[in-house]
């Protein structure tokens, strides 16, 4: 064995410390996680049936389940993103592509802030200038407040995402005689896509978690969805309105609730992964 | 190296000097100055380059080759707060007048550059990918059938003609680059500009490239940026050194490697700075 000098040893003795820090934070963060996916699974499994995933509520004692929850979270969701991801694409695109002036600068600002207003001024927002002059609670308003939402996260992954495709790439498409906007269409956004897929994927699951937008604005259905210019029902506000409820069996369906809403993510978080894993890399 | 001249014997006949004067001009370049910014990265450069003839650019790093080179197809466009002054007359057209069609003129002058840059597409559409945006197919067969003389003519194409399908991610570093040099050629352009194709290369590759650059020289005219003196030597017919954003010398590659003009080429090129 060859003898270390003093600053090897210390060096080594650091170098220890430090890599099992990194290791107990990891468990920590991880831990958490799986303390609370595995209580909630718990918690949630008991209520949760077959019809309980397909009925409509019912008064305390008599069962019912969140099937127009599940309807109404699909349909705002796919509204928010119809709206949300093509606007926020689009803005990325022109902040990466164009965005050297001063205009650029100032959206660039403005999308960071709006990255940073709290969901509940969202839903007030949209509560003031489309619920009162419809004088309705609706499916479509809440579809716009969870797009507004929607906007800045795409945009700024977008954004980020086109930065990363090498320079070389367009230079090579304009070498070839490309003009700008097909070298941006056909080399630029296939080159990100994966990227631009998975943080378009990761801001539907962020807004699918949002309850304080919806409460102002899609209010809540007790029945399936039939329009837009209506109230409609939504995984989260359910959850929020049976867990402030006093009754026991509302309590169990909340928590079912929770987990068919967590199973809903992580499912969108695995299409995402697979539909969007490198064919070229 | 020796004190007075270089023994470098090029591999192939270098042309006469009267040969090379009587070739019409293809690329003249006159008073051209280039700025980043406030920064000068050219200074005065006056250069004629041969229609059909291989010339080599030297000179240290930094000494505004590659920039020259990107002046030649408006590439340093791209580049914010970039300014030329001066002529490049590509047959006797201004490349810099303000009603010039930067796209038509980088379909006339193709580019490789130094780091192969292939795009994240199959080794098919990467070829394809210039006859499709400049619509030169008219139909599927005439697009399969110019990719594969544009493989063949960049000797790539006995080593994917069965896996045409597939990333050209998955290609070596060489092939890589010998399929942007048959991307660039695809299109048929009259001049190439090649930003040191080989720097990154194995010997082996760099001698491939280097065959193919001879070879192309039968159809195309060609700017060369290189390091390597000795590829300079091997592959061009005129060399013109460079120095801190200054054409020092011009001349037959011939003459550049035995006998040159200026004293700083001949310090340069024996190795006694750069």
């Amino acid at each position: 064995m060859i003898s270390l000098s003093r600053a090897d040893r210390t060096r080594r003795t650091v170098s220890g410390v430090m890599t099992t820090l990194t290791a107990l934070c990891t468990f920590l963060a991880v831990g958490i996680l799986i303390v609370i996916l595995s209580y909630i699974a718990m918690r949630g499994i008991s209520a949760l049936t077959f019809r309980f995933l397909f009925d409509t509520p019912r008064p305390v004692g008599e069962g019912g389940g969140i099937g127009n929850a599940i309807v109404g979270s699909a349909v705002l969701l796919a509204l928010s993103s119809v709206i949300g991801i093509p606007v926020g694409i689009a803005t990325g695109i022109y902040l990466s592509e164009f965005g050297a002036g001063m205009f650029a600068s100032a959206v660039r600002f403005l999308v960071d802030t709006l990255t940073g207003i709290p969901s509940i001024v969202t839903g007030v927002f949209v509560y003031a200038v489309i619920v009162l002059r419809m004088s309705h609670f609706s499916g479509f308003a809440g579809g716009i407040a969870l797009a507004l939402i929607t906007i800045p996260i795409v945009t700024r992954t977008t954004e980020e995402m086109i930065r990363l495709v090498p320079h070389s790439l367009r230079e090579g498409a304009l070498a070839l005689g490309a003009p700008q906007w097909r070298v941006t269409l056909g080399v630029i956004l296939p080159a990100a896509a994966s990227g631009i897929a998975t943080g378009a994927m990761l801001a539907v699951a962020r807004v699918s978690g949002e309850t304080a937008p919806l409460l102002f604005t899609a209010f809540g259905s007790r029945f399936f969805p039939r329009n837009l210019n209506e109230p409609i029902a939504s995984l989260t506000v359910q959850i929020y309105n049976y867990a402030i409820s006093p009754y026991d069996e509302w309590h169990a369906q909340a928590w079912a609730a929770t987990l068919v809403l967590m199973a809903l993510i992580l499912s969108i978080n695995i299409i995402v992964r697979f539909l969007t894993r490198k064919r070229f890399s | 190296m020796s004190t007075t001249s270089v023994k470098i014997v090029p591999k192939f006949e270098v042309k006469s000097r009267a040969s090379l004067a009587s070739a019409p001009t293809k690329i003249s370049v006159s008073n051209l100055n280039f700025f980043y910014g406030r920064t000068q990265a050219l200074n005065d450069i006056t250069v004629d380059v041969p229609k059909r003839m291989v010339m080599a650019f030297i000179g240290p790093s930094g000494c505004g080759k590659t920039t020259f080179l990107r002046t030649l197809n408006r590439m340093n466009d791209v580049i914010p707060g970039t300014r030329v002054e001066g002529n490049v007359l590509i047959d006797g057209q201004d490349i810099y007048t303000p009603g010039a069609d930067v796209v038509d003129l980088r379909r006339k002058v193709g580019m490789v550059f130094q780091k192969s840059n292939p795009f994240p597409k199959s080794i098919f559409d990467n070829v394809a990918y210039g006859l499709k945006i400049n619509r030169l197919a008219a139909n599927n067969r005439e697009l399969r059938d110019r990719v594969e003389e544009a493989l063949k003519d960049a000797a790539l194409w006995t080593e994917v003609t069965d896996r045409l399908k597939t990333s050209a991610l998955g290609l070596s570093g060489g092939q890589q680059q010998r399929l942007c040099i048959a991307r660039a050629l695809a299109i048929r352009p009259e001049v190439i500009l090649m930003d040191e194709p080989a720097s990154a290369l194995d010997p082996i590759a760099t001698s491939k490239i280097e065959e193919l650059i001879v070879d192309l020289k039968k159809q195309y005219t060609i700017v060369i940026v290189t390091h390597n003196m000795q590829q300079a030597a091997r592959v061009s017919d005129l060399t013109a050194f460079f120095l801190l954003g200054k054409l020092i010398e011009v001349n037959s590659t011939e003459k550049m490697f035995t006998a040159p003009d200026q004293k700083l080429t001949e310090d340069y090129i024996t190795g006694r700075f750069g």
